[in-house]
């Protein structure tokens, strides 16, 4: 049973932290630090269960944030849907766009479907900023008045961050249910060896596509309420490249695979992104930090931090 | 005794080579059918297209009177055909146990996890792996893997079972401790197919052996029937004095 696990009650408590902390004496700053954080958790532990688990890499996992976001907005303004409900039909409506995608793309192994996720991701793009009813490429704008539902637009604040930290817990919390499951068995077995996975029995291509489309909902879910929170969103901003290899660091970095390792790694290096962002002398001076740190990873400590520690079986049953 | 896998006409061509061609076979129940035949004969293709792998491009074949040409492997794994590789293909970085676990859950009975997990450390113990299983599967010899080709198909509780070369590359005392369970296996109503190289072994294992040459089936019988016959001398002994020194180490 998923309750017999330490790590169910650690993702709880990380997720009860989160929402206390910032919201005790109104720290708003700590809020929108916290909330970066805990985008970079959804992000990175939902891809990896693509990357991790399954062994697929996905360069254009951020297509999933964006396309929820676009359409969670275009349900709140255009359609005056309350925020969660629309949340939520961004995240089935791309989850079921990602399962067809994923029936298509995932024929494709190694390099060549890592080249189609990044055809997808550009493909989106183009067409979002082409795209009429989502305002093309200057995107789309909230009106004060969609705030007025949720009390106004400071309780709306605390609101959709109550909602992203929830979102980040649910998905600690899949990676946790899919890992020890037999589906989550199926997928490692097709990491491994995807062909002695079909002999074997597993049902690859749809075990694949399931993972795929699992992977795409609670990203959506969060872009849905980061960028009602941001009030706007625009092409450029919602299918960021960078963002999604950003995510690919992180993953490497807390170690792959690992339900943990997503979210220390998340955590890690969206303080560091913070911190370097924010020194006057170089402007995205992350990226260089960023790509070093992969290459450093990749080479010296494939399973990263948590793949370290593993080395203590007592902190492995912790942690998994 | 009843047909458990029938192959009518079966043929796989690969651009202009025929690799299996026209080939009808049969094995019974708790039959187990030697495979021999030079190097490209095309036995390992056969395999590939009995387990689906490989879509026949004529002809038809049956598991246990169900027509499963064309199926996908993992389906015919549900219908209880389960094979090892003739390279072992381990889940490297996964431990023996969950390995066997693997094999007992996606096979013929689909079980969850827990009764998966009791099959498998018993499938284990049989096999002689059982203090290995906590190992990564990529950590054990060529021998252990070997052994755990034939751990993960057994686990899947098969009906009939494809063994590709699991003698290879073992020492005469691992042959010998094979080939006592591969009999064994069969003991418990499994039917088997084998693919060896080793004369000697197979001669001993089978009940029945069909040699393949270029795709085609050039001889079938029993084992001092086969080694007797020209066309298998020719094709693949080599000489007649082998097939005599085979024929008095029966």
């Amino acid at each position: 049973m998923i309750l017999k696990r330490p790590f169910f009650w650690i993702t709880m408590a990380v997720t009860a932290a989160f929402m206390l902390l910032p919201w005790r004496g109104n720290n708003v700053e700590m809020r929108e630090t916290l909330i970066l954080i805990a985008v970079a958790i959804i992000l990175a532990s939902n891809l990896n269960l693509m990357i991790g688990y399954t062994g697929y890499v996905n360069f254009g996992n951020i297509v999933f944030f964006g396309l929820g976001g676009y359409a969670g907005l275009y349900l709140v303004t255009g359609r005056g849907w309350p925020l969660i409900g629309a949340a939520l039909a961004a995240g089935v409506a791309v989850s079921i766009f990602a399962l067809l995608l994923g029936l298509a793309i995932l024929r494709l192994r190694g390099a060549y479907f890592a080249l189609a996720t990044i055809g997808v991701l550009e493909a989106v793009r183009a067409f979002v900023s082409n795209f009429e009813p989502w305002g093309r490429s200057a995107g789309m704008y909230v009106t004060f008045d969609v705030y007025q539902p949720l009390g106004g637009p400071m309780k709306a604040l605390w609101t959709t961050y109550f909602l992203v930290t929830g979102v980040m817990g649910l998905s600690l919390l899949l990676s946790l249910g899919i890992k020890t499951s037999k589906f989550g068995l199926g997928l490692f077995a097709i990491r491994e060896n995807e062909d002695a996975a079909v002999v074997l029995g597993v049902n690859t291509a749809l075990y694949k596509a399931i993972v795929y489309s699992a992977s795409a909902f609670l990203p959506a879910v969060a872009g849905a309420l980061i960028f009602f929170k941001n009030g706007m969103i625009e092409p450029e901003q919602a299918f960021d490249l960078t963002l999604s290899i950003e995510a690919i660091v992180m993953i490497m970095l807390g170690g792959q695979g690992t339900v943990a390792g997503s979210a220390v790694g998340a955590g890690l290096y969206e303080q560091l992104r913070g911190y370097l962002l924010t020194q006057p002398t170089l402007s995205n001076f992350h990226l260089v930090i960023a790509g070093a740190l992969l290459l450093i990873i990749v080479l010296f400590a494939p399973l990263g931090l948590i793949g370290w520690t593993h080395r203590w079986r007592p902190m492995r049953r912790m942690l998994e | 005794m009843s047909a458990i896998l029938q192959g009518r006409d079966v043929s796989k061509r690969f651009g202009g080579l025929l690799a299996v061609s026209e080939l009808s076979f049969e094995v019974g129940q708790g039959e187990i059918l030697g495979l021999i035949g030079p190097n490209g004969a095309g036995k390992t293709t056969l395999f590939n297209v009995i387990n689906g792998v490989y879509k026949p491009n004529t002809g038809e074949i049956t598991l246990a009177g169900r027509n499963i040409t064309g199926s996908p492997p993992n389906k015919l794994a549900h219908l209880g055909l389960a094979r090892t590789h003739q390279i072992p293909q381990p889940l490297n970085e996964m431990t023996v146990l969950d390995n066997v676990i693997a094999g007992a859950c996606f096979g013929r009975e689909y079980l969850r996890l827990l009764p998966a997990e009791k099959v498998a450390l018993e499938t284990l113990q049989y096999v002689g792996l059982a203090e290995r299983s906590h190992v990564l599967a990529k950590h054990l010899t060529l021998p252990g893997k070997k052994r755990l080709e034939v751990a993960r198909a057994l686990a899947a509780k098969p009906k009939l079972l494809l063994l590709d070369e699991v003698l290879a590359g073992l020492n005469p005392t691992e042959v010998g401790q094979m080939v006592e369970l591969i009999r064994d296996i069969r003991k418990q109503g499994v039917s088997i197919i084998i693919i060896e190289h080793l004369m000697h072994a197979i001669m001993t294992v089978s009940d029945r052996v069909m040699v393949l040459n270029f795709g085609m089936k050039i001889a079938e019988g029993r084992p001092d029937e086969v080694v007797r016959d020209p066309a298998v001398v020719e094709a693949y002994l080599g000489s007649a004095d082998i097939a005599d020194q085979l024929r008095e180490g029966q």
